[in-house]
């Protein structure tokens, strides 16, 4: 059991530092409210991840409830389709329990709130998987959870709201600014520094203040720990979706000190880079500091921030986590992006070359095979591995809607 | 010591009043600023909208966005103080979070409160450990960066963050965000005593204080009050009359 799930088997490497930074981002911009809370947190972190009960627990609740490990699905006439010659793989999140990679984490964080004996958690959601993966996990630990969604993705994701419903969820709809992940994520915070003796909050990207995104990273860590057992070597290149950022990180870390591994980024173009509605922050942003942490940020001149838009909800947002933000600067992993359009043409694509309808979120990951360099394209030797981070489901009203109820 | 501190006389409880710049217009926000300054307030918090305040209830969220949708901004809040420098007796301490502070550069927005005459500065999302670098720039212009002490801060880290404050400590009164309140905690009184204790600056509490009944409450046990979203409502629903008219009764239950 325990060599399957190389969780916590190996040393994490230099980032975060101990004051949690990445680099020139990450840290600790919150409330003074919370920062012996997030003290706690990192303390009790520290001693679940050298605790071999916590370990065993988490590893046989991934294996037996979640369903890790996920496959690695040779995907050739998707490569066909794309007129990619390399060898294209899909780890394949959307077949974990509850449809996303969310669950990696949220099993993860809600083991660790049951340690630290709270017992109401909260969370933010932007597409809702990451809202359904917390209510799913408090429901399976019998904890209290509350779920903030943004009002316009209460609306555009109906199901999830649903869901969230029937496995024992408050789902508290909020109405602020432009009423998506953004605003729940403040409202969230806002809830935890009111309620912060009793309540853990369960953050679903690898984002906000240290420790969150160390800890979210370690959780999901180990999508790109199984693409590397999966293959007999290595793989040339990873492509990810970038929303803030937990599928990428989490498949992108293991490979991170693998210099021969490129690593692919695709944030939401939105209605195009140059249209001012998009989610793409590591592209077009400039640091900054929201919800906790500096990391790439859309802002105005004046330092507001910005509005993002995706067709994706778990993309538009208009910050990133700060490893990712590190990792740009270090040139480490590329920035790619796909439009709205892109992304959509690129949903409908994986459904009829592969039969998986995927999420809006993980279809800008497939839209960007056609946008890899040449080189590697056309390397018939090359491996290429996609993170299919999540299922479609939720999303068919909207594309639905998008694509005038054609086929 | 600073003209800050010395807004806190000793033997008697000051009243710190809140008011956001831009909201609904910088010339409302004037002539605010001179009707409280002379309703008797000791202290104006000068608040910069920002567009995503983690530490502030419905009330300020509110009047943030109304002075965001009006075209407010750093830039435009620190244009009022400038324009009311030398008009007004209370010293004035801006109240932002810290993008917009970093967007401007630290320097330049260190500067930039010098010439606009501001004599401190809070930033509610920056705590001790990441405060040096803000609070060097302000040191060399001559500005005090107030830190912030909460209901879960232990003693021993209020020490710590008491020695490396300037101008005054300011307390919250509970966890929370900002906004009315009618109830504070028990062990506040307590809670307040310690600090004064370790604390050569002023100590000053904040958060949930509205009405003149609370600040009699609490007069004589800390150095100062905030009164913040309580102003704000008043302003917003009843103009200047009401909001003086709240100052006038505070200051009164001080007395």
């Amino acid at each position: 059991m325990k060599e399957m799930l190389p969780l916590f088997s190996w040393d994490p490497g230099p980032f975060p530092d101990a004051r949690g930074r990445f680099g020139a981002y990450g840290g600790r911009f919150v409330p003074e409210t919370l920062i012996p809370a997030l003290d706690e947190l990192a303390a009790a972190w520290r001693s679940a991840r050298a605790d071999t009960a916590y370990r065993d627990e988490l590893a046989t609740l991934l294996r037996d409830y979640a369903g890790r490990p996920t496959p690695l699905l040779a995907a050739k006439r998707l490569a066909e389709a794309c007129e990619v010659r390399a060898k294209v793989f899909l780890k394949r999140e959307d077949l974990l329990h509850t449809g996303a990679h969310k669950l990696n984490n949220t099993l993860g964080q809600a083991l660790l709130a049951r340690r630290m004996g709270k017992k109401r958690v909260i969370a933010e959601t932007g597409a809702g998987q990451h809202g359904v993966a917390t209510a799913t996990v408090c429901a399976l630990l019998g904890l209290e959870c509350i779920v903030y969604m943004g009002a316009e993705d209460v609306r555009r994701q109906a199901p999830n709201v649903s869901r969230m419903g029937l496995l024992g969820a408050e789902v508290r709809p909020v109405e602020a600014g432009s009423r998506t992940l953004k605003d729940a994520m403040n409202e969230a915070i806002r809830d935890w520094v009111t309620n912060v003796r009793t309540t853990y909050y369960c953050i679903g990207s690898a984002a906000g203040p240290h420790p969150y995104p160390l800890i979210v990273r370690e959780l999901q860590r180990i999508i790109g720990e199984e693409i590397a057992s999966q293959l007999p070597r290595l793989p040339d290149a990873v492509v990810a979706c970038i929303g803030g950022g937990s599928n990428a990180i989490g498949a992108f870390h293991r490979f991170v000190p693998e210099k021969k591994v490129a690593l692919f980024g695709v944030e939401a173009a939105g209605r195009g880079l140059d249209s001012g509605q998009h989610g793409a922050s590591l592209s077009r942003g400039r640091p900054g500091i929201l919800h906790g942490s500096r990391s790439y940020l859309l802002q105005t001149d004046d330092g507001q921030v910005v509005e993002a838009h995706s067709i994706s909800a778990g993309l538009d947002y208009p910050g990133v986590g700060p490893e990712l933000s590190m990792l740009r600067d270090d040139g480490r992993i590329e920035v790619l992006s796909a439009t709205d359009d892109e992304a959509l043409q690129a949903f409908r694509l994986l459904s009829r070359s592969e039969g998986i309808l995927c999420a809006l979120e993980s279809a800008h990951a497939i839209a960007a095979l056609r946008k890899l360099p040449a080189a590697l394209r056309e390397d018939r030797e090359a491996t290429v591995v996609v993170n299919l981070s999540g299922r479609g489901d939720k999303d068919l009203a909207t594309i639905l809607a998008a694509i005038g109820g054609a086929s | 010591m600073s003209r800050l501190s010395d807004a806190f006389p000793r033997g008697r409880t000051a009243l710190v009043c809140y008011v956001m710049a831009g909201d609904p217009s910088l010339a409302s926000t004037e002539e605010l600023l001179l009707a409280i300054d002379g309703a008797g307030a000791d202290v104006i918090e000068l608040g910069l909208p920002f567009s995503d305040p983690i530490a502030d209830g419905p009330t300020l969220q509110a009047s943030a966005t109304r002075s965001l949708k009006h075209g407010g901004s750093v830039a435009s809040a620190l244009s009022v103080a400038r324009k009311l420098r030398g008009k007004l007796r209370a010293p004035v301490v801006t109240m932002g979070y810290m993008n917009p502070i970093e967007s401007m550069g630290l320097r330049g927005f260190a500067a930039a409160l010098r010439d606009a005459g501001i004599a401190g500065c809070i930033v509610p999302d920056l705590p001790l450990e990441e405060a040096a670098p803000l609070r060097e720039e302000l040191d060399a212009a001559g500005v005090d960066l107030v830190p912030l002490v909460a209901p879960t801060t232990p003693m021993e880290r209020a020490a710590a963050i008491a020695k490396l404050a300037r101008g005054f400590v300011y307390t919250v009164s509970v966890t929370g965000v900002t906004g009315a309140r009618t109830e504070f905690p028990p062990d506040l009184a307590a809670r307040l005593r310690e600090l004064r204790a370790i604390s050569s600056l002023p100590v000053a509490v904040g958060f949930g204080i509205a009405r003149p009944v609370q600040a009699a409450a609490l007069r004589g046990l800390v150095d100062g009050i905030v009164v913040g979203s309580a102003l704000v409502a008043a302003h917003h629903e009843g103009g200047v009359a009401k909001a003086t008219e709240l100052v006038r009764g505070l200051k009164a239950a001080l007395q």
